[in-house]
């Protein structure tokens, strides 16, 4: 028995086995040039890991009682997350080591806590999932953290502790009043005990106070507080971290509980989610008019973009599940491609992020320019770029889940924030004369920025099989 | 539950007394004891000359930094014991899975050796 | 009254009292030492319970080893705690009105305690008397929760490789220890006569 629960998770127990190898090997060598080649390793360890669940059996398998889920669902959020963080790793490594904060614990962090966030969104169990939750948390709030003589990174990674052990203690609040009135902590049991007609009040409270634990690590309106701070403080390859692959395994672990746990009142927790998408969408929208740093208006953009995904879990049916995977896979992409934008941005070799910096940058580098107008585009959803095809997907969704009114909201949402897209177009195209930034670009970085970029309109054709691939996930959650 | 109860009969008596005693002793103070202060009786005293400064001050982290190794191992070290109080019922698989824990543990033990957390320089 | 019922109150009112005090002292020390009375008196019911290694834990991990990192970081922090509480003070009605929310909440899920008839079915059975606590934890810890088990090994290794990456500072130029070298050293060699030549040097 015991060996058939650890075949299923092999690819957990591999990463976490390479991350203990590779510390143990980086400390013993001694060797302070080390970390790079351990960047590049990792990055190989994890993108291997990801062909090799992208292309494993199908089929649904169960580990230790119900704790370890890995279905189709789970295996499409695990390739996400160990491809994103891959790609994010290799940007990574050219900043950080000319800024001389490339230390070999990185890539060892960021493999501990992508086995964090598989184990998330693998979750069968309120325990396990909290054990995901935390594993992937505590080493992010190092990461943040990792400029250590920063006062604003130091801050970043305090804020970001203090305000996610908050949240931890809602989610296991939330957990406990569930395990009261459910009886048991696996998804399977508590199913068992939800339905419409009989819903407890104790375990209606659970939910809300799990709902708003996972909204603050997706950085959902009114959970967003910490964002704007940490996004600017934190270094810049770990903030595009941040952006990418946590939002998209809170995100999975959320739809994985709703789904699971609490399938049989979708109305129910529908419509707080529709609150919470609606709230972000605008708040991201209109907050992120005023900011004049990138990093910032990034966190608030990101803050949008939950919303959106949001929408389509709101709308509580399979076709919303499918929406909301499509559309985390190519807010990703997006980010990944405007974040090895912003890793390029620096002025006499220092790392600068004020958005008026860019002032006439399309005169000097035509092609990096037209790229990120690509990206910027698109993270507006402007036709014909990807992005339009991601909140055309949610809109949908909320439009056929009887969600009218929010697909409405979200259009009026969607208008508001393509100012400041616009908004850095403009900058580059139109705008003043002033200091220039320097025309340096590392291969990797240039090659992430042109390939998200090309991403947004070659995928308009068919996704690249994403569509095909977020519909057969979704068909393994919602049954 | 009332003869497990029983056992700890003692302890909760020694936690009364304990509790009784203290109280005892701070109101017998403030009953007993003559007090007429004064400035110079209460204000700090450093050496003959007036407080430089306050007595916080920033600290070495390397303190902390040893404070919290020593939790982590704590609180591996409570693991060990419900492992070895159950440890004649217990599977193979309970068996191995503390010496994987503990493997785990070693990891971590032998980084922050060769990494020169433990020495005090 | 019965021994275990006045031990209940006692202990409750102790958890209360501590956790009142830990937020209104005004010195953060005082505020320490009442959250230590609070852990004791939660140890305190979970014996009552029946819970005697988590009672202990509380009191090993928590009052003995969290505590005192807490005393140290209190006492040792260049902090104006002054400020701090006039700072709190400005947010005292919203803190009350959310502890009020939470209140409600209580009364309203506890007042209507009507878990679910599936519920009853889908709890863990409870373990036979013939079996201490902490051996029916232990059997159960180490093998049907293997997984979180590992899971929260990973998560102290993830806690002590943080704690070095964000405190441990190298120090360069100072003399360090190297054991080895040290017994290896060959007091023949440690010292070396040369005839100095007068006008000459070395």
């Amino acid at each position: 028995m015991m060996q058939a629960d650890l075949t299923v998770i092999l690819p957990e127990i591999v990463l976490a086995v390479y991350a203990m190898l590779a510390l143990i090997g980086a400390v013993y060598s001694s060797r302070d040039d080390l970390a790079p080649a351990l960047v590049w390793l990792t990055t190989a360890v994890m993108a291997g890991l990801a062909v090799w669940i992208a292309t494993g059996t199908g089929g649904t398998r169960i580990a230790f009682g119900g704790m370890f889920i890995d279905d189709g669902f789970a295996r499409f959020s695990k390739v996400a997350i160990l491809v994103s963080a891959a790609v994010v790793l290799v940007m990574s490594q050219d900043y950080m080591s000319r800024r001389g904060i490339l230390r070999f614990e990185y890539p060892i962090l960021v493999a501990l806590t992508s086995v964090g966030m598989m184990v998330m969104v693998s979750a069968g169990d309120l325990m396990s999932l909290y054990m995901g939750l935390e594993l992937h948390s505590l080493a992010l709030y190092v990461v943040a953290a990792l400029r250590r003589d920063n006062v604003k990174s130091t801050e970043a990674g305090l804020k970001y502790f203090v305000l996610g052990a908050l949240s931890s203690g809602l989610l296991l609040y939330g957990a406990s009043l569930v395990y009261g009135y459910a009886g048991t902590t696996v998804f399977a049991g508590i199913v068992q005990t939800v339905s419409q007609d009989d819903l407890s009040l104790g375990l209606l409270f659970g939910l809300v106070f799990l709902i708003s634990g996972i909204a603050f690590k997706v950085s959902a309106v009114p959970f967003h507080m910490w964002t704007p701070d940490v996004y600017e403080g934190s270094p810049t390859p770990v903030t595009a971290f941040f952006a990418t692959a946590p939002k998209l395994a809170a995100m999975a672990m959320l739809a994985r509980i709703l789904y699971d746990a609490f399938g049989g009142i979708s109305g129910d927790w529908g419509q707080v989610l529709a609150l919470l998408s609606l709230l972000s969408m605008f708040l991201g929208a209109v907050a992120g008019i005023a900011q004049r740093d990138i990093k910032r208006l990034m966190a608030y953009s990101s803050i949008a973009h939950m919303g959106y995904a949001l929408m389509g879990l709101a709308a509580g049916t399979e076709f919303g599940v499918q929406a909301m995977l499509i559309y985390m896979a190519i807010y990703i992409t997006m980010n990944v491609g405007t974040f090895a934008f912003i890793l390029m941005m620096e002025r006499d070799g220092r790392p600068v992020t004020d958005i008026r910096a860019l002032n006439l940058y399309a005169r000097r580098e035509p092609g990096k320019a037209l790229a990120m107008l690509i990206l910027l585009f698109s993270l507006a959803g402007v036709p014909p770029m990807l992005g339009f095809f991601g909140k055309f997907y949610v809109l949908r969704a909320a439009y056929e889940g009887g969600l009218i009114w929010l697909a409405v909201a979200g259009v009026i949402a969607s208008v508001i924030g393509a100012f400041y897209y616009i908004r850095i177009v403009y900058y580059m195209y139109f705008g003043d004369e002033g200091e220039e930034l320097d025309t340096r670009s590392s291969p990797a970085l240039w090659g992430a920025l042109m390939a998200c970029a090309a991403a947004m309109i070659l995928g308009i054709v068919n996704m690249f099989g994403v569509e095909a691939a977020a519909a057969a996930a979704a068909a393994t959650l919602v049954n | 539950m009332e003869e497990l109860l029983r056992e700890y009969l003692p302890i909760l008596v020694f936690l009364v007394v304990a509790v009784g005693l203290g109280l005892v002793l701070i109101l017998a103070a403030v009953v007993l004891a003559v007090r007429n202060p004064d400035p110079e009786k209460v204000s700090a005293y450093e050496c003959g000359f007036n407080a430089f400064d306050d007595a916080r001050m920033k600290f070495d982290v390397r303190f902390y930094l040893v404070a919290i190794l020593f939790i982590i191992f704590d609180l591996e070290i409570a693991f060990l014991f419900p492992w070895a109080v159950g440890f004649k019922d217990m599977s193979d698989a309970g068996f191995w899975s503390m010496m994987v824990f503990l493997a785990v543990l070693t990891v971590g033990f032998a980084y922050e050796w060769k990494k020169g957390a433990l020495e005090w320089e | 009254m019965s021994v275990s019922v006045f031990a209940f109150y006692l202990f409750s009112a102790g958890a209360i009292a501590g956790g009142l005090f830990t937020v209104l002292s005004r010195q953060p020390v005082h505020s320490v030492l009442w959250l230590i009375l609070a852990f004791i008196s939660s140890a305190g019911l979970f014996v009552l319970l029946g819970a005697e290694f988590v009672a202990m834990l509380l009191v090993i991990v928590y009052v003995g080893a969290v505590m005192v990192l807490f005393l140290f970081v209190v006492m040792m922090l260049d902090v104006d705690f002054a400020e701090l509480k006039a700072e709190m003070a400005r947010y005292m009605p919203l803190a009350l009105l959310i502890g009020l929310v939470i209140l409600m909440q209580f009364v309203m899920a506890y007042g209507a305690w009507d878990a679910n008839a599936a519920a009853e079915g889908l709890r863990a059975q409870v373990i036979s008397a013939d079996r201490h606590n902490t051996e029916a934890l232990g059997v159960i810890l180490y093998d049907q929760y293997f997984l979180l088990f590992q899971l929260a090994g990973l998560i102290l290794l993830v806690a002590m490789i943080g704690a070095i990456v964000l405190t441990l500072r190298h120090r360069t130029n100072i003399k360090r220890q190297d054991i080895l070298a040290q017994m290896y050293r060959d007091p023949a060699k440690a010292m070396e006569l040369r005839d100095v030549k007068p006008g000459q040097g070395l």
